[in-house]
């Protein structure tokens, strides 16, 4: 599956979106979440604040105990500050 | 079309006299314009937006479609730039259309309070003493909340 990451959290990560493939054990926006930081310090102090992070499902707003199984892309982003 | 995502520049008047044209018979309109800020104690020189293209066309036509129905608009609008704005730039604008006023600017309030934090858009400013990324704001959350 594809991660796009957004505003701060793109700029913390320095990329913005990579292709992932998380074993089945990982269930949720929160399961990868932990998963994502577990692999890689950098992911993990820039979602430090996870409460924070929003996601999308396949371009649509979920909250992070949305389950991932058959998700094609999987967008993580920090709070909404538009209009 | 009644969302419109744009990096171009947009006229205010322009696009008010537009909706205006289609009135359709309502009695009542209102026009929200959203403009970049800079005040001498927190000057912007520069402000960038960045968005998620296919996430904000979703969420705002989405808004769209339940303001016509909450309020029983005739009809509504929404404008949106992304890219890079400078002060004064218009950066959002609502249009709603009613039979009578107050429907007309309930929902033009509704619409404004609740794309602040549900359309994925993220404010950059830039000034003189740097660029940073706008915090997002409790009291966003708490006027995007007093319409659930």
């Amino acid at each position: 599956m594809k991660v796009l990451y957004f505003a701060w959290l793109r700029e913390r990560l320095n990329r913005d979106s990579e292709t992932v493939d998380p074993p089945a054990s990982v269930e949720t926006i929160s399961d990868l979440m932990t998963w994502l930081a577990d692999r890689d310090e950098a992911f993990a102090l820039a979602i430090e604040n996870r409460q924070l992070i929003r996601a999308a499902i396949d371009d649509e707003l979920v909250d992070h105990s949305a389950q991932i199984a058959n998700a094609r892309t999987i967008a993580l982003f920090p709070p909404m500050t538009g209009g | 079309m009644s969302v419109r995502l744009q990096n171009q520049a947009f006229d205010p008047g322009a696009e008010t006299n537009a909706f205006l044209d289609r009135t359709g018979g309502g009695g009542a309109a209102v026009t929200f314009t959203g403009l970049v800020r800079s005040t001498p104690d927190h000057p912007v020189t520069a402000m960038t937006l960045e968005h998620y293209p296919a996430l904000a066309q979703r969420q705002l036509e989405d808004l769209h479609e339940q303001a016509i129905k909450r309020f029983d608009l005739i009809d509504a609008e929404i404008i949106h730039r992304y890219g890079t704005l400078h002060p004064g730039d218009p950066i959002v604008q609502v249009m709603t259309l009613s039979k009578h006023r107050h429907a007309a600017f309930e929902a033009a309030n509704f619409l404004m309070d609740t794309l602040k934090t549900n359309a994925p858009f993220w404010k950059k400013e830039e000034g003189p003493s740097g660029t940073k990324w706008v915090d997002a704001r409790e009291s966003d959350d708490d006027a995007a909340a007093r319409w659930q």
